[in-house]
């Protein structure tokens, strides 16, 4: 397991508990108690040091290489997934996985940024950076589940869209704007979750919709914390400070009124046990499914607009 | 002295600058003058001005202000402002943020980088609005996002074209994710607006990038551009530094986007309204075959 600067201490302590355990197992002498104490202690340290994560922790831990990935959960939040390839316009983006699946038995349409767990897998997928195939392979998935009234899943992680000559030429502005355009007319339930980074228009690009709701350690802004701190003060090593400034976290975010609600994470992290992490999805999910399901398509676009139309701070 | 002999071997560069007294500085009052930054050629401002700022040797479009472009495209006399007292509060506590919208409200005499109203072109009703690159680079927080939703809002009231000219960075950093929103609530305003059989045309002017470039600039029924202007989701150097590679000179230019296929059309300012005007009639209800 990967250990980030902040959790240091944690992971120091459970190396020492696991190394008295291997002793007590091989040896005569029994530090039972001296365990048992040492346990209580490294419950208490988690709880301070995971409870009073700083804005720049929770950036790493958005970031964290075994933060479980849109592949990952949809194993675990659905049942016979069928991954669809393709926006039948210019080719297949790796960058966006897309496809059909059963959620508590019904057909539900999942959508999401897809990361590589790998560098290997990274470059194919572009470091889950998408290109404007890719935003248009998911508005096309998106119209398939109006068209058969399947309610839509989107889960967010990306660093953004993609920065490249190709995706210029191709339209990365307006594969972006259409989405978002389209997306606020879907006519079946939207909802979107972000589970890693969601980074600007990129991330946008598959967040309209009736509820958004955060991990708890994720991120949402419109500009990385790096590129912030070098727009604004010309020193991307102010990245730290950037993170604070920029209200970038679940919970800035709902104090902001952008978000539905924050969905807590497995203490020290998603990646710590994913399966309960999906659990604990599942349990914001299934209920906001439940209740938007009971909504008629007029009371959903309307409601749809009203939470787009009330964001912003403005005096007169 | 014989150190000065020395010295006026190797002539050394004039120490002194010769500043100007009082007097002559008010010979020629400043910006009297204007230099294109094209093709070099030294222009009267009020000669540039008249010719809607597009340079009369190379054609170059120079940037206009939204008071300027309202000018030279809508019907003298019509023009209705819509929200002109809206203004920006400081939602991140974003340190200094207000100071300096604050100058740029004194230094344009706009409230926000966004001026909306109703006005009439060449006779027809239209909902517009105009973004000013001059206030804090054209950048969308939340009172643009706002004016201009409410701007598209009023349109569908009226049962009017809604007309947009985008001139932006993109999103306004020092209010965060709220700015992002912002892409998200005019687009969604946009979409009902459609719905509706509205006429959304989009003009972007130098320059369109980021947020603004992703979400309603490039949401037109009908989208045009200025000769030159930049247009573009990334910046040119973020996408150098990313591919390793050199990117061609006209890249993210208005003819470069027309040749990719993502523009209708790169129309001259001279003949912007002319255009536009022809396109609003062909959208009048119910023609007759004569």
């Amino acid at each position: 397991m990967i250990g980030l600067e902040f959790e240091k201490p944690v992971l120091e302590l459970k190396g020492k508990i696991a190394e008295l355990k291997e002793f007590t197992s091989t040896s005569d002498v029994d530090l039972t108690e001296e365990i048992e104490k040492l346990e209580q202690r490294l419950k208490k340290l988690e709880k301070d040091i995971y409870e009073s994560m700083t804005p720049w922790d929770r950036v790493q831990m958005a970031r964290h290489p075994e933060r479980p990935t849109t592949l990952d959960y949809i194993g675990y939040l659905f049942t016979d997934f069928m991954e669809l390839h393709g926006d039948r316009l210019f080719g297949d983006d790796g960058a966006i996985v897309g496809g059909v699946a059963k959620y508590h038995g019904m057909p539900v349409t999942v959508i999401g940024h897809q990361r590589g767990r790998d560098t290997k897998e990274n470059i194919k997928r572009t470091f889950g950076m998408p290109h404007p195939e890719g935003y248009r392979k998911a508005l096309r998935l998106m119209n398939q589940a109006v068209k058969f009234k399947r309610p839509i899943i989107c889960l967010i992680d990306t660093k953004g869209a993609y920065p490249g000559k190709a995706a210029e030429e191709r339209g990365q502005s307006e594969a972006i704007a259409k989405n978002l355009f389209e997306m606020a007319g879907m006519e079946v339930p939207v909802i979107c979750i972000v589970i890693g980074e969601g980074g600007s228009g990129g991330a946008l690009a598959l967040g309209i919709g009736d509820k958004l709701f955060m991990l708890e350690n994720s991120t949402y802004s419109v500009i990385s914390p790096e590129g912030a701190a070098a727009l604004l003060w010309k020193d991307a090593a102010q990245a730290k400070r950037a993170a604070e400034t920029m209200k970038i976290t679940a919970g800035d975010l709902k104090e902001l009124g952008v978000i539905d609600a924050i969905i807590p994470e497995v203490s020290g992290g998603a990646h710590r046990n994913v399966a309960q992490q999906a659990a604990l999805i599942d349990q914001t999910l299934k209920p906001a499914l439940e209740e938007l399901l009971q909504l008629s398509v007029p009371e959903l676009l309307g409601e749809r607009y009203m939470k787009y139309k009330q964001i912003g701070e403005y005096t007169l | 002295m014989i150190k000065d002999l020395f010295n006026k071997q190797k002539p050394k560069k004039k120490k002194y600058a010769t500043i100007p007294t009082e007097a002559s500085k008010q010979d020629v009052p400043e910006g009297i003058m204007q230099k294109c930054p094209k093709c070099k050629k030294i222009m009267y401002t009020k000669e540039l001005k008249k010719n809607l700022n597009v340079c009369m040797q190379c054609g170059h479009h120079h940037g206009m202000t939204a008071v300027e472009r309202r000018d030279s495209f809508i019907d003298e006399g019509t023009f209705q402002e819509f929200d002109a007292g809206l203004t920006s509060t400081n939602p991140l506590n974003f340190p200094g943020y207000l100071e300096k919208v604050d100058v740029d409200k004194q230094k344009t005499k706009m409230n926000e980088a966004v001026l909306t109203g109703v006005g009439r072109v060449e006779g027809f009703e239209t909902v517009v609005a105009i973004m000013d690159a001059n206030f804090r680079m054209g950048s969308m927080g939340s009172v643009v996002g706002e004016k201009i939703t409410r701007a598209i809002e009023e349109a569908g009231r009226r049962g009017v074209p809604f007309i947009i000219f985008t001139a932006s960075g993109g999103a306004r950093m020092q209010e965060g994710v709220l700015s992002l929103m912002q892409m998200a609530k005019t687009s969604v305003a946009l979409k009902r607006f459609s719905e509706n059989g509205g006429l959304i045309i989009s003009v972007m002017t130098h320059p369109t990038t980021g947020g603004v470039s992703a979400s309603f600039a490039s949401l037109g029924d009908y989208n045009f551009a200025e000769p030159g202007a930049l247009i573009g989701f990334a910046g040119r150097r973020i996408i150098e530094q990313t591919i390793h590679e050199k990117l061609p000179e006209d890249f993210q230019t208005a003819e470069f986007l027309l040749k990719h296929g993502q523009l209708d059309a790169v129309i001259h300012r001279h003949e912007m309204k002319e255009k536009i005007a022809f396109l609003l009639d062909i959208h009048q209800q119910g023609g007759e075959l004569a």
